[in-house]
Order: structure tokens, then C-alpha cells, then sequence
């Protein structure tokens, strides 16, 4: 696990050269204009808006940096051939793999963790003192994280074996398919012949349901999120993520590097 | 394997050449029957062969030099010992250990071919960051890279990011995070590449230092005088396959091929009957003899007060070898496209 540590630090140490963290300011923009507009239109609601916006900001940056970066984490180097002088050490392939995603995984947590201050210094502006229930956005926030881990692996497994642009559509494709997953688990349709519905009952299962991952609306009305909830999410990812990066590594630890 | 008459008049058969190259005490590289096979075409269905059936050995302390065109499968032989791509077939060993064992590269450094970094971080750093892979403590990493940025020329640039290097720079960090961890085989892939004249002595200088220190070096190029300054022996790789292994004197031939003698006429005047044979560059006569006429013409020379330069014994160059290897091997391909036609 050491070399896993190594490459993940760098990793990390890229991210925060390349400026991956700008977006923070971006980020802490959104939630100062919303802050100032939220408190003067809104009766009551401020809350819940602010909750909103700032989970969907959270979610949708890290997504973006998710997809664009986990694509890159392997597809760059291989391009770059930074890869070669790094594998000729005394290095598996699958520690380079688990070390970048772990590194990407760093950088969201860290992303993620400075927009949730964000967040709660919004929520603090529009009204305070904060209420014991808004530790529920904290929640949120861990389910979200939760979610782009999925994603990193998803788009890690597709960047090692087809095109950065391939692997970005594959990633973002299966993203929505994913959202989606509980609602075709549960489809009706009459007129299907019953194989085609055991076949999209068994796609549904196959599909990471990222909707596992989304109390944003529990949270933004102060509704309590159930602990067996979380803890089924975090199983549920965890072994999701260890599925995808054991195919990842595989496929990458026969890969052919031209 | 081709037999091939080349110009100093030895045949040189190439597997014959590899058959002796096997079975030595102590060899340090191993290759057996290594071959690779790309797939191309829309399904995958075509294969390319790169390399074919390459048997090597190289032994422990030598410099090897392994020559070939451009495309010739240098690279591909490197990068399969380097595990960046997989043979088809075949196998190799380095110090014993098999190429598929991760174990192997704590005792080897590599170069690859116009190496990359990244570029966002400075020497110092790319190099702190590939010694962390071998276990070395702070300290030794910190007076390691330090010892290694001066070895390359680089102390002066240490601090500053990758990404405003020259190709040559960055010839020299891959040069240095090779022999970092003091590997008791270094693979270099055209080391010489993107280098100056200045930059390449260096190169050469430590090349030369790491067979002092008893280090085996495995290094591809197709710069030929380099590999005849530095090599015990070379391999000459032709169309994926292994052409000739010796000692560039013995690939060459120690034959002389004659003698050339360089001379200017005297004060008399007075022609020499060998100035029929000479080719004139401005004051300068210079002639090409059998060695048995050389003592006669000398006395002739001598006889109408020329003065003599040089005189100097013709042999046959490892370019002239390499040369004539990739004349066949293209006479062979054009003679199989029309064969298919």
C-alpha cells in the first residue's frame, strides 16, 4: 500500500498544481450572490433555497472534475508517456490505478469539504444561529462524495480501454442511465414482451443507482436522512467501487502501452 | 536467419551469431524467442510481427549496444523487458528474474525514448518522487537526487518546473532517475537522443562510469560511432529480426581492406608514378593501395622528396555493416512483394 500512497499523493500534489481547486471560487461566488439575493426575495424558504443550490453546485462541479479528470488520470499519462519511466519501477499496474484513483478521491474530498463550509457559511448568513437539522447537509454532502467516487471509477475502468472522448461519453452516459436505474427497476410497460422486461430488470440492477446517493430534498426541508440509509449507500458504493476498479485493473494490467 | 557476404569479405551468418551468443557464464540479460505481434484492421483481425524470435544475452558488466533502423524493433524488445508491452510469445529474465516479476526493477533503471515527466513538477522533485518507489529514506533520497542533478548537469535548474526544460533537459532527468537507485542493470533507449554534442559526451562519460563501477548497460541507438566508442558488443536488429551479435571489430571484420596514404609533392617538383592513382584535394594527393604495395610506394614517395601525411589502414565501418544489413533486408522485402504479386 505504500507505492499506492506515493502515486496518490502526487496525485493529489497534480490536482492542486494544475489549479483543479479554482473552481472553489467559483463555487464560493455562486453561494455569496445567492446568499444576498435568497435573503431578500425569499419568505421563509431561504433555507431550503440556499440548501438547494449549494447541494447542486456541490454535486454538479464535482461531477464535472470527476468525469474530466478521472478520464485523465490514465489517458494522460499514457499520452504523455509519463507513464513509462513510472511502470519501469518496482510498481504493479494495479497499485498506479488504485494510487491515481485514490489521489482524484483526495482532491474531491477535499473539493467537497471546502464547499460544504461554504455552504454553511451561506446558510449562516441568510439565517442563524444554524438549526441541529442542518447537520443534515453534511450528510448530503457525504452521499454526494459517495457518488463521485462511483463516477471516478467508472471513468477510470473506461479510460483504459477506449478514447479520453469515449470514456467521457461512456462515463456521462451511464451517469444518467444510473439516475434512472430505480425508475426502470420499477417500469410498467404492458405492451413489453415479458424477456425485454426481465432483460431491463437485470440492466437496472447492473447500472450503478446513483439515486442511492440523493437526499437533497430530505435535506433542503429539514427531513431527517435514516442512518440505515447511509450505511446501505456507503455499502452499496464501496462494493459497486471495488467491482469497477478490479475490472479496471485488469483490463490495464494487459494493456499494451505504444 | 540471412547469411550475408559483407564488404571486409567475412560471412556473417546471423544465426550463427546468436547460437554463440547463448550459453554464457554469467549473463546479466536473457531473451528467448521473444516475438511481437500487433493487431490492426477494423476488427483486429491483422497482425503486424515487430519482432521476431529475438535470442539475446547480454552479460554482466558489458556495455551492449543494440542497432537498428528506425522501426526496427529496438524499442519494442525494450519495452517488452520493461513490461510496458506484452510479447506474443517468448520470454526474458534480467539478473535471473523473470520480466513478469514487479521485484525485478528495484535492481534496473530504464530510459525510455524521449522521455516525458511531469511537467508540473521540478527535477528535485520528479526525482524525490520515483526514488520514494525504491524504499529510500529522506535523507538518502535528499543527497541522492542531489548527487544525480550534478552528475547531469541539471544543479543549476533543480527548482524549476519540468514543463520549461528542453528535450535535452529532460534527456538528462530521465537519464538521472535511471541510475538513481544505483541499478546493477541500466536499460537506456536512445539515450543519445535530443542531446548536443556537449550533452552527448556527457552522455557517453556515463555510460563509460557505470561500466567502471561494474554495471551491465543495454542501449539502443542508431548513432553507430557512438556504439563503437562505447560497446563490448552490439546486436543489430533488422525488420524484428536479429541480424548479427559480436564485438564491432568482429562484426566489421579485423581484415584491412587496404591502405591509404596522404601525401603532398616536394619542393623539386618531382612526380611520383603513383600520382596516376591519386585523387588531389587542393595541395594534398591521397592514394589507396593493396597492403603488400605499400613499403614501394612509400620508397617511391620517398625517392621524389614527397612528403607523407599519413598513412592509414583501411577497415570497414559498423555503418557500412549496418548499412549493408538494411540494403538486404529490403532487397528480401521488395523480393517478397513480388513474389505475392
Amino acid at each position: 500500500m505504500k507505492n499506492v500512497l506515493i502515486v496518490a499523493t502526487n496525485t493529489f500534489r497534480e490536482a492542486v498544481r494544475d489549479r483543479v481547486l479554482y473552481n472553489l471560487v467559483f463555487f464560493a461566488l455562486l453561494m455569496m450572490v445567492a446568499a444576498i439575493l435568497v435573503g431578500q426575495i425569499s419568505i421563509d424558504i431561504e433555507k431550503s433555497v440556499i440548501i438547494s443550490l449549494g447541494l447542486t453546485a456541490i454535486s454538479v462541479i464535482g461531477l464535472f472534475i470527476a468525469v474530466f479528470i478521472g478520464v485523465g488520470l490514465v489517458s494522460k499519462e499514457m499520452d504523455k508517456r509519463t507513464l513509462y519511466a513510472l511502470l519501469a519501477k518496482p510498481l504493479e499496474r494495479w497499485e498506479f490505478l488504485l494510487g491515481k484513483y485514490c489521489g482524484l478521491l483526495m482532491t474531491l474530498s477535499v473539493n467537497t469539504a471546502a464547499m460544504a463550509l461554504g455552504l454553511y457559511a451561506a446558510l449562516w448568513t441568510v439565517k442563524h444561529p444554524l438549526a441541529g437539522a442542518d447537520a443534515y447537509v453534511l450528510v448530503a454532502v457525504y452521499l454526494i462524495l459517495l457518488k463521485l467516487a462511483l463516477i471516478v471509477a467508472l471513468a477510470m475502468l473506461f479510460s483504459c480501454f477506449t478514447t479520453p472522448f469515449l470514456a467521457i461519453l461512456f462515463t456521462a452516459g451511464i451517469y444518467v442511465a444510473g439516475v434512472f436505474a430505480a425508475d426502470l427497476r420499477q417500469l410498467k410497460v404492458v405492451k413489453l414482451e415479458a424477456a425485454t422486461v426481465k432483460m431491463l430488470r437485470v440492466i437496472s440492477y447492473v447500472l450503478p443507482n446513483f439515486e442511492n446517493f440523493n437526499v437533497m430534498g430530505a435535506v433542503a426541508h429539514g427531513r431527517p436522512v435514516p442512518g440505515l440509509l447511509v450505511w446501505n449507500a456507503t455499502l452499496y458504493a464501496i462494493l459497486y467501487g471495488a467491482i469497477v476498479l478490479a475490472i479496471a485493473s485488469a483490463v490495464f494490467s494487459r494493456r499494451n502501452l505504444k | 536467419m540471412c547469411v550475408l557476404e559483407h564488404s571486409a569479405g567475412v560471412r556473417v551468418d546471423g544465426g550463427g551469431w546468436v547460437l554463440k551468443n547463448r550459453g554464457m557464464a554469467n549473463p546479466a540479460i536473457e531473451i528467448e524467442e521473444l516475438t511481437k505481434e500487433y493487431p490492426y484492421g477494423f476488427l483486429h483481425l491483422k497482425k503486424r510481427l515487430t519482432l521476431e524470435g529475438l535470442t539475446l544475452q547480454v552479460e554482466n558488466g558489458e556495455v551492449f549496444g543494440f542497432l537498428g533502423p528506425n522501426g526496427a524493433g529496438k524499442s519494442t524488445t525494450i519495452k517488452c523487458l520493461m513490461r510496458l508491452i506484452f510479447p506474443t510469445k517468448g520470454t526474458a529474465r534480467i539478473l535471473g528474474k523473470s520480466i513478469e516479476d514487479v521485484s525485478m526493477h528495484q535492481t534496473i533503471g530504464y530510459l525510455p525514448e524521449q522521455p516525458y515527466f511531469y511537467d508540473y513538477l521540478t527535477a528535485a522533485e520528479v526525482l524525490d518522487y520515483f526514488a520514494r518507489f525504491h524504499g529510500l529514506t529522506a535523507i538518502d533520497r535528499k543527497q541522492r537526487v542531489q548527487k544525480m542533478l550534478k552528475k547531469v548537469g541539471l544543479d543549476s535548474a533543480k527548482k524549476i518546473q519540468l514543463r520549461k526544460y528542453s528535450k535535452g533537459m529532460l534527456q538528462r532527468v530521465g537519464l538521472a532517475q535511471a541510475i538513481l537507485h544505483d541499478p546493477q542493470v541500466v536499460v537506456l533507449d536512445e539515450p543519445m537522443s535530443g542531446l548536443d554534442p556537449l550533452g552527448r559526451r556527457e552522455v557517453r562519460d556515463i555510460i563509460l562510469e557505470l561500466k567502471r563501477e561494474g554495471r551491465t548497460v543495454l542501449f539502443s541507438t542508431h548513432i553507430l560511432s557512438d556504439a563503437e566508442m562505447l560497446c563490448d558488443r552490439v546486436g543489430v536488429i533488422v525488420g524484428g529480426k536479429l541480424r548479427g551479435v559480436g564485438a564491432p571489430g568482429e562484426l566489421v571484420g579485423i581484415e584491412s581492406q587496404g591502405i591509404e596514404i596522404l601525401f603532398e609533392l616536394g619542393t623539386r617538383g618531382e612526380r611520383p608514378a603513383l600520382l596516376a592513382r591519386a585523387t588531389q584535394t587542393g595541395e594534398r594527393y591521397r592514394v589507396q593501395l593493396k597492403e603488400q604495395e605499400l613499403y614501394p610506394a612509400l620508397d617511391e614517395l620517398k625517392f621524389a622528396g614527397a612528403r607523407i601525411l599519413s598513412v592509414t589502414q583501411i577497415k570497414a565501418t559498423l555503418e557500412e555493416f549496418f548499412m549493408e544489413l538494411v540494403e538486404v533486408d529490403r532487397a528480401q522485402a521488395s523480393a517478397v512483394e513480388v513474389h505475392g504479386k
